[in-house]
């Protein structure tokens, strides 16, 4: 009897969240993917749901057809420059006339991997000097990274509005110390969605980079050292390749999440500046098109799937 | 690796601290600016303060959030904790590759992917928006948080502890209740902080999937910082950062104060046993 109830136990442990995951993460990226494959017309809303049913719901999916794609393939010939005259016609939408979906897509992974490299050289000295801070130290130190990360993202974001905008802080104290001469644009750039990515995303880059560096054996490098290795190119040759794991943790931490990213280029990016969140949620919520926002955001995942998995990986090794 | 600090990493700690830290304090600074206009500085006040509590919206929509960050951090909380359990325990078990992958990519998956899926679920299904569904919706994604909180703990757990309580003749969900949760209970507090926190301050989420009358306090001040930069905005992120901040603290020193007790425990108990 007991056994039993023992064995029961165990398996609502595994099935309950299970369970749930399956539904609330799994099922609906199905549910999107077959949105992405209807029109405009039958999944705009307001549609009335309640009274539908589940059943008539789909039913009316069914009809589906590939349109989004065709509107994100001939969006991406446009922008390499071939094909063009395929797409003639093809379909109704005409409230864009440049293909800017594919140009959203492309600045998006530029502006992450900008970011995410721009990231890394900023956290990986702090990182470095965490590791080698004394032990009675680093509690401290560890706590004062991930203390930022406990604030609201949206604030933090909102933080540097104040600092960069042309009459804000920075500009003042640039102009008052005499080094410009008129108030630098900053706001509303690609600039300020890397100062806001490099900001809100550092304690994903530091965390990482730390517990590898922190694992480092000193005597490594003294020995390197003593053998007559200048201390740069012992970096080179020893603690990078050594902290690699980190780095990798790090770069996918904040490059995954950053390609996706809404608040910081609404919020810090001027109207020049696209990055495929941005997009989805105007499509989603301005346009109303819910068929393309959804075929948007299925391309989105495909283009994430590999970093995804290395991620996953990572995670799975750093568990052994 | 301890050699002491050199000049080199002082300076990287100050200006990565200076980078992280200096931003919020401006904000909270100006929080206390007596001048409508944020970035210069006319005297102290607490004015915004005052105004904050006769915001009927404002203060509906922070009474909305909490209650959401309340049920969605404890559900999640629970069953977070499971899956870190089935994740460190159950190695072996039809699905188990699907399972890690449901947790672990929630993290990293971009929020409008996530925010816009789950609509389309509720869609699909007949719920009405508003608070059921935003509550939902958080708990999904924190759930995965509270998973890998709880998981790194378990996984430096001794099991000893458990195998001995099993050998006495407890049942396993007795031995769950009896040992295992009190050592990891400090892993589950932070986790449901974090959960707790990560929906105080979700807006891509909560917009996608809330609806009329349950607007949360990220969602309101987003509209209005769309607007540009007010005093009465930095007063209300101001109180937020106040709120986590204390809680975080707080909830460290307690659990640094417990695992130590814990430890101290854990020893005496194998010096007693041989």
């Amino acid at each position: 009897m007991r056994r039993i109830f023992s064995a029961i136990a165990s398996r609502v442990v595994i099935a309950v969240p299970y369970a749930w995951l399956l539904f609330f993460f799994l099922i609906p990226f199905v549910i999107v993917f077959k949105i992405s494959l209807s029109d405009l017309a039958i999944s705009m809303p307001p549609y009335t749901p309640a009274l539908e049913g589940l059943r008539d719901f789909f039913a009316r999916l069914s009809e589906f057809d590939l349109e989004n794609y065709h509107l994100l393939m001939c969006d991406l010939l446009g922008y390499i420059g071939i094909g063009a005259d395929l797409c003639q016609g093809g379909f109704s939408i005409d409230f864009f006339e440049r293909p800017y979906l594919s140009v959203a897509y492309f600045s998006s992974l530029k502006i992450a991997a900008v970011s995410t490299f721009l990231t890394l050289l900023v956290g990986y000295p702090v990182a470095y000097a965490m590791a080698r801070a004394p032990q009675s130290m680093r509690p401290t130190l560890l706590m004062l990274v991930i203390l930022p990360f406990w604030t609201s993202f949206l604030i933090r974001v909102y933080a540097w509005i104040g600092i960069l905008k042309p009459e804000g802080l920075l500009n003042q104290l640039l102009l008052n110390i005499g080094l410009v001469n008129e108030p630098l644009v900053i706001m509303n750039t690609n600039t300020a969605v890397y100062i806001g990515i490099v900001y809100s995303y550092l304690p994903f880059m530091v965390l990482p980079l730390y517990s590898a560096l922190e694992k480092l054996d000193h005597s490594l490098i003294e020995a390197a050292q003593d053998l007559g290795c200048r201390p740069l190119s012992a970096f080179w040759k020893i603690t990078f390749p050594l902290s690699l794991p980190g780095v990798v943790a790090g770069c996918l931490l904040v490059f995954i999440p950053a390609v996706g990213e809404f608040v910081i280029p609404d919020l810090l990016g001027g109207s020049r500046t696209l990055m495929i969140g941005k997009t989805l949620w105007s499509e989603f919520f301005n346009n109303r098109d819910w068929p393309l926002a959804s075929a948007v955001a299925i391309i989105l995942l495909l283009i994430l799937v590999v970093p995804i998995v290395l991620f996953q990986r990572a995670q799975a090794r750093a568990q052994e | 690796m301890n050699n002491g600090l050199s000049r080199f990493n002082v300076v990287s700690l100050v200006a990565g601290f200076a980078f992280l830290y200096l931003p919020i304090l401006l904000l909270v600074i100006y929080s206390f600016n007596e001048s409508r206009l944020v970035t210069v500085w006319s005297g102290f006040s607490t004015k915004w303060y005052v105004e904050l509590f006769s915001n009927q919206g404002l203060l509906d929509a922070a009474w909305v959030t909490f209650r959401v960050a309340l049920i969605s951090a404890t559900v999640a909380t629970v069953l977070g904790t499971m899956a870190a359990i089935t994740l460190t325990r159950h190695l072996r078990f039809r699905g188990r590759v699907l399972f890690t992958g449901m947790v672990f990519a929630p993290l990293v998956m971009p929020e409008v992917i996530t925010g816009l899926s789950l609509l389309l679920l509720f869609v699909a299904v007949g719920l009405d928006r508003g608070f059921l569904t935003v509550t939902l919706a958080h708990i999904t994604f924190s759930m995965c948080f509270v998973a890998v909180v709880v998981q790194s703990r378990l996984l430096t757990f001794d099991r000893s502890l458990e195998e001995a309580a099993m050998d006495l003749g407890a049942t396993p969900v007795r031995t769950f209740f009896q040992v295992t949760l009190p050592v990891i209970l400090p892993a589950v507090i932070s986790g449901w902080m974090l959960a707790f926190t990560l929906s105080l301050d979700d807006l891509v989420i909560a917009s996608f999937t809330s609806g009329p009358g349950a607007t949360t306090l990220p969602m309101k001040i987003y509209s209005q910082v769309r607007l540009g930069v007010t005093p009465e905005i930095n007063a209300v992120c101001t109180i937020l950062i106040a709120v986590v901040t204390t809680g975080v603290i707080a909830a460290s020193l307690l659990n640094k104060q417990r695992e130590v007790q814990r430890a101290r425990d854990e020893q005496a108990a194998r010096k007693e046993g041989g």
